[in-house]
């Protein structure tokens, strides 16, 4: 059976994926290519974070009326790793190695963490409380995350 | 109340970290006390100094780090609360650390009072831990094979504790008990069940964040516990009678069950998806080889049993299992856990914005990579020396070296942690 959340899921193991590219050519010191994996993760993990605060989130808040809970903590989880991200960005601009590994192996753990957090508990209440809307919402989320997929390489 | 929140119940940094930093100082103690001792020491397991550097590795090294990083885990990773951690820390810790102390002054002196004292204090510390670890894990909402993996491995310390409490009393009064059948009972419960489920229920957590592996199977990750639980319940049958075939069955049945542990990590390592290796995966590798490589040397020893028999078979399988797979997944761990907790709590000190230290900032690759170096050197002197004791007392020194670096590299990482952190207080004075 089909969740809710499945696009979420599926969402997370395409940025990882995105991420571990940047990593790996940032390490090679192939900065063309790093540049280029950096941004698509960039932008893949801004439109995951955005898809979550703009869509899922209000809609599990409006449902449960759980507005200062798990999905309080989840956004200020996202704003630390656009810290980390910036970061990443800057040395990526400057072509700056260390820099780079270094930020790029904390929001690792960091982003890793936070995906256990929604995939073992956050997502599967989502996944109860909006059941009735699952249709719509879940083309909604879909339709959300494709959108930038296919403008990535 | 919802599981989530419970995430967020960190410890307080000081309450990991005090036992993080302790368990190093113990291994170095134990390659100091090979050094000082020599060859003769790695004769026998039953040798006075080998009991005394089994036990500051086992409940020195291990341990320690163990109950720390449950006390960071629990409530971080498997939603449980862990009551009080300040308070808990402030008990176990220094309790854990003199009890370990007294047992290994009672091996080197065979004074009974010493023993005694040990026991107790063993009973009252882990008593007192395991009683709230407990209440946190068979309350927590949280569900999946890690939880239940770490409620097994709790399980088995207790009964570890307790066997080791009966032991040290019986060494203290000189009971005729079977000694000797009770010491591989506790043992195996030690090693097998306490630590190796633990490292498992971690393992099926940590090992997948890290480098991006695929999960581990399902079946692989419930089996093992609830294997490794049914192969010491058998081996405890010892207990009501010995038929010696059998259990040389069951043990290897439970160094199978490990050596699929350990080639089911292997085997999600190698399909990772980072491509970018570290020195804490190059510690996994060597701790999941060690572990296969126990079942080989166990086969190796029942093919050919005049060298089976020799007492430093014995030997070299536990110097593979505390060094080779215990000691380099712990540090590899430590090398992960404290500069990403330390991260962490910085971030909530200055908040969004300011920017700490990262992990690579606070403990350099490098400086990990060589300590690792040096500690495969170590793990293969120390190997080496159970067949050639000359090289004992090198072994020893090298061992002592490869904990007082790991020791060195996390006191940077802290150090690096206090910098930032009395920084940001004085700045925020200052507005």
């Amino acid at each position: 059976m089909t969740a809710l959340t499945d696009p979420m899921h599926r969402h997370h193991k395409h940025c990882d994926t995105l991420f571990a590219d940047a990593e790996a050519a940032a390490a090679k010191g192939d900065w063309q290519a790093a540049t280029r994996d950096f941004h698509a993760f960039q932008l893949e993990l801004e439109t995951h974070f955005r898809t979550e605060e703009e869509v899922l989130f209000p809609a599990f808040e409006a449902t449960t009326g759980m507005t200062g809970g798990p999905t309080q903590m989840m956004r200020f989880e996202h704003a630390q790793m656009r810290d980390l991200v910036a970061r990443m960005d800057d040395s990526v601009q400057v072509r700056d190695a260390a820099g780079f590994a270094g930020a790029a192996e904390t929001l690792l753990i960091l982003m890793q963490q936070h995906n256990m957090k929604e995939e073992n508990i956050l997502y599967p209440m989502c996944d109860r409380s909006l059941a009735s809307q699952s249709g719509t919402l879940g083309a909604q989320l879909s339709e959300r995350l494709d959108a930038t997929c296919l403008t990535t390489p | 109340m919802h599981p989530n929140l419970s995430f967020e119940q960190a410890p307080p940094i000081a309450v990991p970290f005090r036992f993080f930093l302790t368990a190093p100082l113990f291994g170095i103690a134990a390659g100091l006390l090979l050094f000082l001792q020599g060859g003769e020491m790695l004769a026998s397991r039953w040798m006075p100094a080998a009991l005394a550097a089994t036990h500051l590795l086992v409940v020195g090294f291990m341990l320690q780090a163990m109950c720390g990083a449950l006390l960071q885990f629990v409530p971080v990773a498997a939603g449980g609360n862990i009551w009080r951690p300040r308070l808990v820390a402030g008990i176990v810790h220094p309790v854990l650390a003199a009890a370990t102390v007294l047992l290994v002054s009672a091996f080197l002196t065979q004074r009974p009072a010493l023993f005694t004292a040990a026991a107790h204090s063993f009973v009252l510390g882990l008593g007192f831990f395991g009683t709230v670890v407990s209440a946190a894990l068979w309350r927590t909402p949280a569900r999946g094979p890690t939880i239940v993996a770490l409620r097994i491995a709790l399980i088995a310390l207790l009964v570890t504790m307790a066997l080791g409490a009966t032991l040290a009393t019986g060494l203290a009064r000189g009971n005729q008990w079977p000694l000797l059948m009770l010491t591989d009972i506790h043992a195996a419960w030690g090693l097998g069940g306490w630590a190796l489920v633990l490292l498992a229920g971690v393992s099926y957590f940590v090992v997948p964040m890290f480098q991006l592996t695929p999960a581990y199977p399902a079946w692989l990750a419930r089996g093992i516990p609830l294997l490794l639980l049914a192969v010491l319940l058998l081996w405890s049958l010892q207990f009501v009678g010995a038929n010696e075939s059998v259990f040389k069955l069951v043990f290897l049945g439970g160094l199978g069950v490990g050596a699929l542990f350990a080639a089911g990590t292997l085997h999600i390592q190698s399909r990772r998806r980072r491509k970018v290796g570290d020195t804490t995966l190059l510690f996994f590798r060597t701790a999941m080889l060690s572990l296969l490589a126990i079942l080989l040397s166990a086969c190796v020893f029942l093919a050919l049993p005049p060298v089976g028999s020799d007492p430093r078979a014995a030997v070299w399988v536990g110097l593979l299992a505390m060094v080779g797979v215990f000691v380099s997944a712990i540090s590899g761990m430590l090398y992960k856990i404290v500069p990403f907790v330390s991260w962490l709590h910085l971030q909530r000190i200055c908040g969004l914005g300011t920017l700490p230290p990262t992990m690579n900032q606070m403990l350099a690759e490098a400086a990990m990579r060589r300590q690792f170096y040096v500690h495969l050197l170590a793990l293969g002197l120390l190997l080496s020396a159970v067949w050639v004791p000359g090289v004992a007392r090198m072994a020893g020194l090298v061992f002592a070296i490869d904990c007082a670096w790991l020791a060195w590299n996390l006191i940077q990482a802290v150090q690096a942690y206090r910098g930032f952190r009395d920084r940001i207080r004085v700045a925020a004075e200052g507005c």
